[in-house]
């Protein structure tokens, strides 16, 4: 473990990205304390700059704060991202194993399955599911996973042919271990690093597609997030720009800070480059 | 006299820091005349690679480079001339033979272009005459049709006709010196003899010097005027063939040369009555092709094994030899129920193992092991040793403190440290891991033993190590073994019986001194008349009688 942490310290980046992320998940986590009141409140005079009338990154339309949706924001986008991609990552895994270990009809059926979900652009099959799902936290979570997980099982499925064939797993076979103990016990574990690493930057295009949604208004209406708060936003761009910057800016440092960590973590768990100093 | 064409002074080669040790190179003194062969001889690591690699300015800079010494190639210190003149000697004056011809030769670039390129960086000759000696020589090194090989693709030549286009390639502006780095080591014995034998006739014809990289001693008896020998970095020894070969002066040498099995086949034991394992016209055939669900190409249908026959009694035993494609591999994975035989009877003390099932064959398991080829890849990276070895016993129904404590002794038994139970596969060298992989394997107290080229990924000292221990645990266990060989010295030692393959099809079976003294089958003939150094091998067996 210590020794993962030096690999990954070598990369500076990764560490701002890990910073940026910390503080981010602090934020998320601190918000009901540092802006107690529903960031959908009526908060005081509508439009007002930053920095005026008590808004710290100013307000919108309406008078609502913008830093306060910002904060409350970060607990749906990071939610989203995180239970979306567990969910994503789950069935990829699944699907990618069994063809990947099966080969033969098992992996034709699924693979042809995959490539048809991968065929619909991922982020129109997304809106699709959600104005068929009716607008939701729930709905948005399983849009999301529904248009990720193909890349996951592609990446396994290549992981696991590869493995199949290992002479290690041949010796499993030779000891009379049974199937389901030597995918998970034997070959999983040697192909964790990329699922890490595809896991994470997968979080950083689902923090992507939920805002996308909600500024379509396809987001749930009763819960702030950073899409919404640029939806709301983008008629007053030219006489409020900080209704929509804010925000913007809000996904762009989280959005970067995981892809940053990913990559990070690439560099660091690849044991092929691990050996480039 | 001959002239001096390649003079290496004290040459040191250095490794980045942090490295096993400080130089790759240290202080190695080398010459090489014209028209001479001068074989360097040493075990993986050794330094031998880079040594031929620094001639040719060829290092992974800038981690790896020259420290010291120099490197004097007809008066010109290669190691200090620009990158633009490096560049005109490669090829013209110095040029070099790789291992392994199918990654040395572009696979998008016909044989025809890649010669080209050569005439064409080294100065003006119009297209057509160009194309012409192209052809002519690709004559020269006994290629079949060369107009139709000018037009080939690397992969529309077997391993053979690409080593000897490579070959073509090395000889095209007439180098003073070729560098070979193990050129036949990728290759079949039969296909190893014939380019030996090219490489020779080429360099008597041009009186090229020719720096050839090996770490077979065979193809040191065969080839080289002169052997130079390292370890570590170091020359140790140096000297005409002859003498290096059979009054071998340094300890190291002489345990390099002792180590080399002989071709005298050991002494007969006597064949016990009782069959553990028959195999009986056991049948394999792989399809390729055949597409999505049945549309795209038409099939393609090789037969792996063809009517296969073993006849393995107790305690004793038997070699599959052959070359690579003869489909001794697949007869292995057949026994062992890796892949399922389409035909055929795979009798295990009297009991058909073939038609089994998994679920019905995991009772099986135990009685049947295997040692696998390659020891980077048979053992799980994640897994400690400990539990690679325990994980047989417990998954067939032992409780975990027996199999820890069977696992500590079977560790004892290969030679190991009592505390590799506890380290990663990652921190053991290729013949510690080797050991690891024989110890899975009688973990499960086998009956039949089934070894896939147990020794051919490990230098020779090593594979001496493991031959020996294969040897003792066979007699202390009384196991009976299948091994799997393409070497045929090895086989000499190992096995009481042996079995000649070719595509797929058993050619000779008999006893092991029966088919050395007096082969039948004419592939067996070839096998034995290539088998490298192998009249070094009767003199030095003769004179140790």
């Amino acid at each position: 473990m210590l020794e993962f942490w030096r690999l990954f310290c070598r990369n500076r980046s990764a560490v701002l990205g890990l910073t940026i992320l910390v503080l981010v998940i602090l934020m998320a986590a601190f918000a009901n304390f540092l802006f107690p009141d529903d960031p959908f409140r009526l908060a005081g005079k509508p439009m007002s700059p930053p920095g005026e009338g008590g808004f710290l990154l100013g307000s919108d339309s309406l008078g609502r704060d913008v830093a306060s949706g910002i904060a409350h924001g970060a607990k749906t986008s990071l939610l989203i991202g995180l239970v979306a991609t567990l969910v994503a990552v789950c069935v990829g895994v699944i699907m990618g194993a069994l063809a990947g270990y099966y080969g033969g009809w098992i992996d034709d059926l699924l693979m042809r399955t995959t490539e048809m979900f991968q065929t619909i652009p991922s982020f129109i099959f997304a809106i699709l599911l959600v104005a068929i799902m009716k607008p939701s936290i729930e709905s948005i979570i399983i849009a999301i996973a529904v248009v990720s997980w193909p890349a996951v099982a592609r990446l396994v499925r290549g992981e696991f042919l590869s493995m199949r064939s290992r002479e290690f797993v041949q010796a499993c076979h030779t000891i009379g271990m049974g199937d389901i103990r030597i995918m998970l016990g034997e070959i999983l574990p040697n192909c964790l690093s990329p699922i890490i690493v595809i896991g994470s930057l997968m979080v950083a295009t689902a923090i992507l597609i939920e805002s996308g949604l909600a500024f379509l208004g396809l987001g749930d209406p009763n819960i702030m997030s950073w899409g919404f708060q640029i939806g709301a936003g983008r008629t007053l761009l030219r006489s409020a720009w900080w209704v929509c910057t804010f925000p913007g800016v809000a996904i762009l440092l989280t959005v970067l800070a995981i892809n940053l960590v990913g990559e990070g973590l690439n560099d660091a768990l690849n044991p092929r480059l691990r050996e480039r100093k | 006299m001959s002239t001096r064409i390649l003079n290496i002074r004290d040459l040191h080669v250095a490794l980045p820091r942090g490295s096993q040790r400080p130089y790759a190179v240290e202080a190695a003194n080398l010459h090489l005349d014209e028209n001479e062969i001068l074989c360097v001889v040493g075990e993986s690591g050794s330094g031998k690679s880079l040594t031929a690699r620094a001639v040719m300015g060829l290092l992974p800079q800038p981690h790896v480079h020259v420290a010291k010494g120099e490197i004097d190639f007809l008066g010109e210190d290669v190691t200090r001339v620009t990158d633009a003149r490096l560049r005109q000697i490669r090829g013209s004056e110095i040029s070099m033979i790789f291992q392994e011809p199918m990654t040395a030769l572009n696979p998008v670039m016909t044989i025809g272009v890649q010669i080209d390129e050569i005439f064409r960086f080294h100065g003006k000759m119009p297209a057509k005459e160009r194309r012409e000696r192209a052809v002519s020589l690709l004559d020269d090194v006994h290629l079949p049709d060369p107009a139709r090989i000018v037009e080939a693709y690397p992969h529309e030549l077997s391993g053979g006709q690409r080593q000897r286009a490579m070959i073509a390639m090395a000889l095209a502006l007439d180098p003073k010196i070729i560098i070979a780095d193990e050129p036949t080591t990728a290759l079949d014995v039969t296909t190893q003899a014939q380019i030996l034998k090219l490489i020779k006739d080429m360099q008597a014809a041009h009186n090229t010097g020719v720096l050839f990289i090996t770490h077979d001693f065979g193809v040191v008896a065969d080839i080289a005027d002169r052997v130079a020998v390292m370890q570590h970095g170091k020359v140790v020894e140096a000297g005409p063939a002859a003498e290096v070969l059979n009054t071998p002066q340094h300890p190291y040498t002489k345990a390099l040369i002792g180590a080399v099995p002989s071709l005298t086949p050991r002494q007969p034991r006597p064949r016990a009555d009782e069959r553990v394992l028959q195999v009986q016209a056991l049948t394999k055939t792989y399809r390729s092709g055949g597409g999505f669900f049945g549309l795209g190409e038409k099939e393609r249908v090789v037969h792996a094994a063809k009517e296969v026959e073993i006849d393995l009694r107790r305690g004793e035993t038997i070699g599959i030899v052959g070359e690579s494609g003869s489909g001794k591999s697949t007869v292995a994975r057949c026994i062992v129920r890796l892949i399922d035989a389409e035909s055929g009877r795979i009798l295990l003390d009297g009991k058909d193992l073939r038609p089994l099932d998994r679920n019905a064959m995991r009772g099986y398991r135990p009685k049947i092991q295997m040692v696998f080829q390659d020891p980077y890849a048979s053992l799980n990276p994640r897994t400690k040793v400990g539990r690679i070895i325990a994980q047989g016993p417990v998954i067939q129904g032992k409780d975990s403190a027996t199999a820890e404590a069977r696992a500590r002794e079977l560790l004892d038994i290969v030679g190991l440290d009592g505390n590799a139970y506890d380290r990663f596969p990652h921190e053991f060298s290729g013949g510690q891991r080797q050991r690891i992989g024989i110890a899975r394997a009688l973990a499960l107290e086998p009956e039949v033993l089934v070894a896939d080229e147990p020794v051919s990924a490990l230098d020779v000292s090593i594979q001496a190590q493991i031959l020996e221990l294969l040897d003792e645990i066979r007699d202390r266990m009384n196991l009976s073994m299948v091994f799997i060989t393409h070497d045929l010295r090895v086989a000499a030692q190992v096995c009481d019986q042996l079995v000649v393959m070719r595509y797929g099809e058993v050619v000779e079976a008999g006893p092991t001194g029966a088919i050395f003294a007096d082969p039948q089958d004419a592939y067996t003939k070839a096998l034995l008349g290539a088998v490298p150094g192998k009249d070094w091998s009767k003199k030095s067996d003769l004179a140790a009688m």
